[in-house]
């Protein structure tokens, strides 16, 4: 049911654990819903310089999880605020229809973890002009709506 | 790779036995069994012994049997045929929540045409209480309907007392036996069941094919109509070959069930004790004694049933999760929920379920395996930290049935076998 990249990712996760300090961190899902993603970035210069996942979940959670390390790694901020679950998804080669909406959050994981650093860092240089009240990732809630959403 | 299957509640390889013998009727002799020709005839006399065989199974009378296309078919023609015939009589039927979906899905469908439904709930380890059925029985009951066995927890109900409660009020008693039948010993009037759905390839029959034990005396409508197959309770043209095999599936069963019972529940027991052993945060899931001797249910704290399959999966090892991921919905298995377990709980489920096959050295093998497989998702999980401090408690539906501090419970378990998990948990 999943793709060679999904299992690849699934059974050889990158970027697995936490940052020591980091400069961000975003939590989505709950373990009601099965999943759970937290994402830490570094961020120098307006850039993503590291980042670190650890995730709760199944194949497709854990493999989109590492995916997004991957694509956000050395991308400046507004750039990962760009990347999108679906294109998460799509870098590893599609998923599931039923894995598209409940276990495809990494991105927005990301993105709070961005979110989480401009509150952090109000007003600083680096943070692009972007308003952190501006990134808001889908209510949790929508996992149960998934199936309506298909 | 080595490959150990450890999902037989799932379905069973038939036995090359039951393979040979039903050859024959899938080539040469392939007549109809209704037809009154050499060709038809040689099919009819083997469909009788396979129909007393398959009674002798479960100490019915050949009569009967009324073979079906599988289970959830034999599901389906007790509850819906009984219905119809209480139609203007009685309109209310009892059932639990921990039944396969042949039966839930079949009881809630009667509510459209006018009945009422009970569904009961179960405790901790997934029993009902026969007190609960005695409750909720009224003079216009037609039926209460609870499975022998739990095909996820393994948890064996106690039938006989329920049907002689269902009988106080002139109640059919219906028991899905399909993940019983041949796997412990069955006797339709020890039992004191009216009805009984049972499929052969839960015991190395092949599939699409089951049986519907009715009693005699009882009439309950045809769920197909056409033919007078069956005497009349099942139309359409037999499936000989199928029928063949189930009826050599239920002998061979039959011979090897006291010697097969108790190699599996050794088998089961060793598993059950090495994976909570040797792996922490873990809970047993169903009854620790009343439980088919082939089903394993434990659930792993802090990581996800699917991603446990997959890595399981990869090291040759198949078996099945109750977690959401692995059921196409959004909600984990509803035995577990019912059973009152919290949804993180559940969605770390994994059933492994033995077979004939399976051998000490598969077990062992297993227990090599799996405690490096939940190591290694739980250092990528976020719920999990080695400090022992709860990450998700804030989180957490249930924080009271947290796992982590050890003090395991059970929500609705008896004090005894809290207890006894809390230990096992370490």
């Amino acid at each position: 049911m999943y793709s060679d990249k999904v299992m690849d990712h699934f059974s050889n996760p990158r970027n697995v654990g936490d940052l020591d300090n980091p400069d961000g961190v975003g939590q989505v899902g709950n373990p009601v819903c099965g999943d759970i993603m937290r994402m830490a970035i570094a961020v120098k210069d307006g850039v993503i310089t590291d980042i670190k996942f650890k995730t709760f979940g199944c194949g497709a959670a854990i493999a989109t999880s590492s995916m997004v390390t991957e694509l956000a790694r050395g991308k400046t901020l507004q750039e990962a605020l760009e990347l999108s679950n679906k294109a998460v998804a799509e870098a590893l080669g599609g998923l599931p229809p039923v894995k598209m909406h409940c276990s495809n959050l990494a991105a927005d994981a990301l993105h709070l973890a961005i979110k989480d650093y401009l509150e952090r860092n109000a007003g600083a240089a680096d943070g692009a002009g972007i308003d952190p009240a501006s990134i808001k990732v889908e209510d949790d809630d929508h996992h149960h709506d998934a199936d309506t959403a298909e | 790779m080595r490959r150990v299957y450890l999902d037989h509640a799932a379905t069973t390889p038939v036995r090359p036995e039951v393979f040979e013998a039903m050859i024959p009727y899938l080539t040469e002799r392939f007549g109809n069994p209704s037809s009154i020709h050499s060709f038809g005839r040689e099919a009819r006399m083997e469909l009788d012994r396979a129909r007393e065989r398959t009674a002798a199974l479960i100490g019915a009378q050949p009569e009967e049997i009324v073979f079906t296309g599988g289970g959830s078919e034999a599901d389906n023609h007790a509850i819906r045929g009984a219905a119809m015939t209480a139609l203007g009589k009685r309109n209310h039927i009892i059932t639990s929540a921990i039944e396969h979906h042949a039966v839930l899905d079949t009881v809630n469908s009667l509510k459209a045409l006018g009945f009422d439904v009970t569904v009961l709930p179960v405790n901790g380890y997934g029993l009902v209480d026969p007190a609960d059925v005695r409750a909720s029985m009224t003079d216009r009951t037609f039926m209460v309907s609870i499975m022998h066995a739990n095909n996820e927890v393994g948890t064996v109900q106690p039938i006989r007392e329920i049907a002689a409660i269902a009988h106080e009020r002139g109640a059919l008693m219906h028991t899905d036996a399909v993940q019983s039948v041949g796997h412990l010993d069955i006797d339709v009037n020890e039992l004191g069941v009216d009805l009984l759905s049972m499929a052969a390839h839960k015991f190395y029959g092949p599939k699409g094919v089951g049986a519907l034990y009715i009693r005699k005396g009882v009439r309950i409508s045809p769920l197909i109509t056409g033919g007078g197959q069956e005497r009349k309770r099942r139309a359409g043209t037999e499936n000989t070959a199928g029928i063949v095999g189930m009826g050599v599936a239920a002998e061979l069963a039959m011979a090897e069930l006291d010697l097969e019972r108790a190699r599996e529940t050794a088998l089961r027991d060793r598993l059950i004790a090495g994976l909570l052993s040797t792996i922490p945060h873990t809970m047993l899931n169903g009854h620790p004694t009343m439980r088919l001797p082939n089903n394993v249910n434990i659930s792993y704290m802090y990581v996800e049933g699917e991603s446990l399959l997959l890595n399981l999966d990869m090291a040759g090892i198949a078996a099945s999760s109750g977690s959401a991921c692995t059921s196409g919905s959004l909600e984990p298995s509803h035995v577990l929920m019912a059973m009152g377990i919290s949804h993180e709980v559940a969605h770390g489920s994994v059933r492994m379920s033995i077979g004939r096959g399976t051998t000490e050295e598969d077990v062992d093998y297993v227990l090599g395996v799996m405690p490096r497989i939940v190591e290694k998702l739980r250092s990528m999980s976020p719920t999990y930290d080695k400090k022992g401090e709860c990450c998700i408690k804030d989180l957490c539906a249930n924080p009271q049935d947290c796992m982590r501090a050890g003090g395991a419970s059970a929500p609705n378990a008896p004090a005894s076998v809290s207890a006894s998990m809390g230990q096992a948990m370490r």
